[in-house]
């Protein structure tokens, strides 16, 4: 209920609050938002869910519509892979399959009218409830730092231990001893970038486009024509969301394929 | 917005999702798509091959029709020739035929004449003789003359 809130401060800060539980003493290890997880697992198994049946009930036949579909996602994403990793895809394409589907369905959540979730939740007595899981610094993390560890895996298995750390200081000014230290300096700087870069970048557009929602809805309290004006331009946002919406979840995914090849070049 | 522990369980539950991805659902869909193209290729493969076949074909068939051609030609030409030779036969046939019946027509007339002749000539004879038998006013014994008058006859 949008109106019961008291003052506009309170409003946004609300709707930018996680449901926390904590466990134990709390602080970092022992708070979990609650929301987004639930929403994380909830869409995760949606997502992958359509495509696991029709995995189900493939034929090599004349497909279905929805088989269709699913071989056409599948396909895209297979041929944007293979652009960038011309090897072995069977890990690094589902991989992408994955980030794709899953940050697709966590930011069309942005779509769903905040204060309609909000109020849902606020009458089976559920305090806070953020439905768009990207908005979640901690979800954008989770996902871009899996990604580092895979990048990180990666490099070893294509270089060695031996070759990762060689390059580590021999990349990419030179194996005199006088360069390790700036080399490494820049390896570092570079590795921790790539993580960072793709769950920053994915978490401040929906953040954005979260808060953009707010303020509108803001706006539409104020009755009269602000209200209609309120519904027009809460349109006209979610109109162009749904670009950034598709551009974020494909962003996300190319960049994270590109990382994991790159992890797999020798310098 | 302080990151905490959400982001483990959130990085389990992501590659929890890509293990699945990679395990149960990335291998039948990308083997169901890429037997289909398998089964494209193969089947325009065989199109081709049909083309060809059929272009084979029909060049068997413009060979075999030739030949049909020629062969119904040349039966043609012989029926012509022994429907010609059978024409030339009869009328070979009929000619000598005709030949024949004018030969003897011929013949008959040329012994009816005879006999005319003969017949004329007995006349004569006897006109002679009546007119000698007139002229000498006595008889003269056909039997004693037979001789002269049989003479008489040769010379007509």
């Amino acid at each position: 209920m949008a109106s019961s809130y008291e003052s506009p401060s309170e409003y946004i800060s609300h709707h930018l609050t996680n449901l926390k539980i904590t466990t134990g003493e709390g602080g970092f290890w022992g708070t979990f938002n609650l929301d987004s997880l639930i929403m994380s697992v909830i869409l995760g198994v949606i997502g992958l869910g359509a495509f696991w049946l029709a995995a189900q009930r493939v034929t090599s036949g004349v497909p279905g519509r929805f088989q269709g579909f699913v071989e056409i996602v599948l396909e895209f994403i297979d041929n944007t892979v293979k652009d960038v990793f011309p090897g072995d895809r069977s890990f690094l394409a589902p991989l992408a399959l994955t980030i794709f589907v899953l940050v697709f369905m966590m930011n069309l959540m942005d779509l769903i009218p905040i204060d309609f979730v909000a109020t849902f939740m606020h009458a089976i007595g559920v305090s806070h409830w953020k439905s768009v899981p990207s908005t979640d610094l901690n979800v954008t993390f989770a996902m871009s730092f899996t990604v580092f560890m895979l990048i990180i895996f990666f490099s070893f298995k294509a270089k060695g231990a031996g070759g990762f750390i060689h390059e580590l200081f021999t990349a990419p000014f030179g194996s005199n001893p006088l360069l390790w230290i700036p080399n490494l300096a820049i390896n570092i700087i570079e590795l921790i970038a790539k993580p960072v870069s793709l769950g920053m970048r994915l978490f401040g557009n929906m953040y954005a486009g979260e808060l953009v929602f707010m303020l509108l809805g803001l706006l539409g309290m104020l009755g009269g024509v602000y209200t209609a004006g309120s519904i027009v331009l809460s349109w006209g946002w979610a109109v162009f969301h749904i670009l950034i919406i598709i551009l974020q979840a494909f962003i996300f995914m190319v960049l994270s394929s590109v990382y994991i090849a790159m992890a797999h070049e020798h310098h | 917005m302080s990151l905490n522990a959400t982001l483990f369980a959130m990085a389990v539950w992501f590659a929890l999702l890509i293990w699945f991805a990679a395990a149960k659902i990335w291998p039948p869909l990308m083997n169901a798509i890429d037997e289909r193209n398998k089964k494209i290729a193969d089947g325009l493969a065989e199109a081709e091959k049909g083309k060809a076949a059929l272009a084979e074909g029909e060049k068997q068939k413009a060979v075999m029709l030739k030949e049909a051609r020629d062969a119904a030609g040349e039966i043609k030409l012989a029926n012509e020739k022994q429907a010609q030779a059978q024409i030339d036969e009869a009328k070979a046939q009929a000619k000598i035929e005709a030949d024949r019946l004018i030969a003897a027509a011929h013949a008959q007339i040329a012994q009816e004449q005879q006999k005319a002749r003969e017949q004329l000539r007995e006349q004569v004879a006897a006109l002679a003789v009546a007119g000698a038998e007139k002229i000498l006013k006595r008889e003269i014994d056909a039997k004693a003359h037979a001789d002269m008058l049989a003479q008489l006859k040769a010379q007509l």
